[in-house]
């Protein structure tokens, strides 16, 4: 696995226009699964949630979850799609164990939405999306490769499969070429992914948690000489988990088939997987060609033929635009123009949201999420929304401080406790003995200890100079260790120096 | 759909060892002579089905006029683990153990 030659990215764009393609998976928050009643419930015990459907046993009927179908039709709606008046799923034979049927339900050439747009906006540009189809099909099982090297399928002896993902609602959203982008092609593929996640999100339809594989993108990516010349050959790279490896998996691509065809070579039509920890793409197993998947009508499930007033009433439940949205959002929480942009660059909007929902004021979500929050996510190199940290918790920690439970100071250890896992933001304070000393008497000993200390600060304080008790503030603080509530400690100073 | 049967309509000896090949069967040659005639006849015999359908009969997936048969999303208890993975010929970790799966040369 040696990297391959790379042309930088001014040259490579200097030379070549890019042309990318987006297939979106996302995988349905139904409670069962697609075809059977099995739950769908993420990290249980291996083969614990299988029936005979989704092990493909002999006789076994599949029958289609109605959750999924309106989820996939709102989903389309959403995305400005038309819908089908009617169409089937098919069977797509291959012969690989995630796929116990050895075939995996699909729909082929007929797509329950398709011919639809969506409008991605990157810095002050607005870009359309023309998608191409929305398709329902099930998720495979999960492999364990044993053997070869730090669990890669190459050089392994064998595999192991669960098969509780097995057939778990999955949605396909297979974007049209997408031009016109020039140098911001990498930026814009991650720009429509994170639109994405926060419609999918906003419609409820999916946890589209890109670190559990409830989202994941295939980047499509091609070179051609210039605006108006024929599309160049695609490679489609797999494995690309995080809005962050969209970006850099779309550029390294660039910048490899710029390399390639600079050297008067030619890009070979193929998958390649993205490697997270080296930033490259290797070439991937040599996959079959579309035919000889000999895909056929799946005779075990009747056709979906969604009637207008069910498509009606789909539609009528799609959240609003994220315009409107926005604006709506903006005045609800009395944010500036400038508030309100942070949050949405943030990608925090859907976070901040549901923060205040779970009962936070407006500008401590926005503050958590943008401040304490942010910088961890940086530090991690991962998207807010991927930290382990949801709107619930931080919601409960600013309720701690909202009670006068903890500080602001002693919150951010809070945040470090729910990073590692500790627990819940109050099993957290209780573990690491984080509660502020609300202690009144041990709180009055320690300010009578720093009057004592600081005179100067309390004669000015007696004199009427309310703002000399910051120094008695401070020392109070210190000698508590940070554990006390700031604004109560000065209450009692003023209490007891009050002229 | 367009994943036609091979244009033509008569089974090749190819057809036959490419089929073969995507549904992992090892086929001799000797085998390949025997089955494909058979196999191209079999082909041949359903296709007069055809002939009998005129222009007046719509291509037909479903036998019966059935659309949007659906279950509720509901959550039923399926089998234990135990259950299934009676029948795996080998059993790790609790998940069904398979050969390896690409080949050395992959």
């Amino acid at each position: 696995m040696t990297a391959a030659t790379l042309l930088s990215y001014d040259d490579a764009l200097a030379r070549f226009d890019p042309v990318l393609g987006l297939e979106v998976h996302v995988e349905l928050n139904t409670a069962s699964k697609m075809f059977c009643a099995c739950p769908t419930t993420f990290g249980a015990a291996p083969n614990s949630q299988v029936c005979p459907v989704c092990l493909g046993l002999p006789g076994a009927l599949p029958v289609l979850n109605e959750r999924a179908v309106a989820a996939a039709i709102r989903i389309g709606l959403a995305l400005n799609c038309s819908i089908a008046a009617e169409c089937r799923f098919a069977r797509k034979n291959y012969f690989y164990p995630d796929m116990p049927k050895n075939f995996q339900t699909s729909q082929y050439d007929e797509p329950i939405a398709y011919d639809g747009w969506t409008e991605v906006a990157v810095d002050e540009a607005a870009y359309r999306i023309e998608i191409e189809r929305v398709h329902m099909e099930e998720d495979t099982g999960k492999s364990l490769h044993v053997g070869g090297a730090t669990g890669r399928i190459h050089g392994a002896s064998h595999s192991l499969v669960d098969y509780n993902r097995a057939g778990i609602p999955l949605i396909e959203i297979v974007t049209k070429p997408i031009i016109g982008t020039g140098a911001a092609a990498p930026v814009v593929a991650r720009a429509y992914v994170t639109h994405l996640r926060e419609l999918l999100l906003s419609l409820g339809v999916s946890d589209v948690r890109m670190e559990q594989g409830s989202l994941r993108c295939d980047a499509n990516a091609s070179l051609r000489l210039g605006q108006d010349a024929p599309f160049g050959t695609r490679t489609e790279t797999k494995n690309v988990n995080s809005l962050r490896s969209v970006e850099r998996a779309v550029r390294y691509e660039i910048c490899r088939q710029a390399a390639v065809l600079t050297d008067g070579g030619t890009v070979t039509q193929e998958t390649r997987h993205w490697h997270e920890d080296t930033g490259i793409t290797t070439p991937g197993r040599s996959k079959e060609q579309a035919e000889d998947y000999r895909y056929f009508p799946e005779p075990d499930l009747a056709p979906i033929a969604p009637d207008v007033a069910w498509v009606e009433q789909l539609r009528a439940t799609l959240p609003e635009g994220p315009g409107r949205r926005r604006s709506r959002l903006q005045a609800a929480w009395g944010f500036s123009d400038l508030d309100m942009r942070d949050v949405v660059g943030a990608g925090a909007l859907a976070l901040v949201e549901q923060t205040i929902g779970a009962g936070a004021a407006p500008a401590a979500a926005k503050k958590w999420w943008l401040t304490e929050l942010a910088r961890r996510a940086n530090e991690q190199g991962v998207e807010l929304a991927e930290l382990p940290v949801g709107p619930e918790q931080v919601a409960q920690v600013q309720a701690l401080i909202d009670t006068g439970r903890i500080n602001d100071k002693l919150a951010r250890s809070v945040f470090d406790g729910l990073l590692a896992g500790e627990g819940t933001p109050e099993e957290i304070v209780a573990a690491r003995g984080l509660e502020v000393v609300s202690d009144e008497t041990a709180l009055g000993a320690a300010v009578d200890r720093a009057i004592e200390a600081n005179p100067g600060a309390a004669d000015k304080v007696r004199a009427g100079k309310a703002a000399a008790a910051g120094a008695l503030i401070g020392a109070v603080m210190a000698e508590m260790r940070g554990q006390a509530d700031a604004g109560r400690v000065r209450d009692l100073i003023l209490a007891k120096l009050s002229p | 759909m367009p994943a036609d049967p091979p244009s033509g309509g008569a089974l090749t000896r190819e057809d036959v060892a490419h089929l073969a090949g995507l549904a992992r069967i090892d086929l001799t040659a000797a085998e390949l002579d025997h089955l494909a005639p058979q196999l191209a006849v079999i082909l041949e015999s359903v296709a007069k089905v055809a002939e009998v359908a005129h222009g007046d009969v719509p291509a037909t997936s479903h036998p019966l006029p059935l659309s949007n048969v659906f279950r509720s999303d509901d959550v039923r208890p399926g089998l234990t683990a135990e259950e299934a993975l009676a029948n795996a010929p080998e059993v790790e970790q609790q998940r069904f153990s398979v050969p390896r799966i690409l080949g050395a040369d992959e």
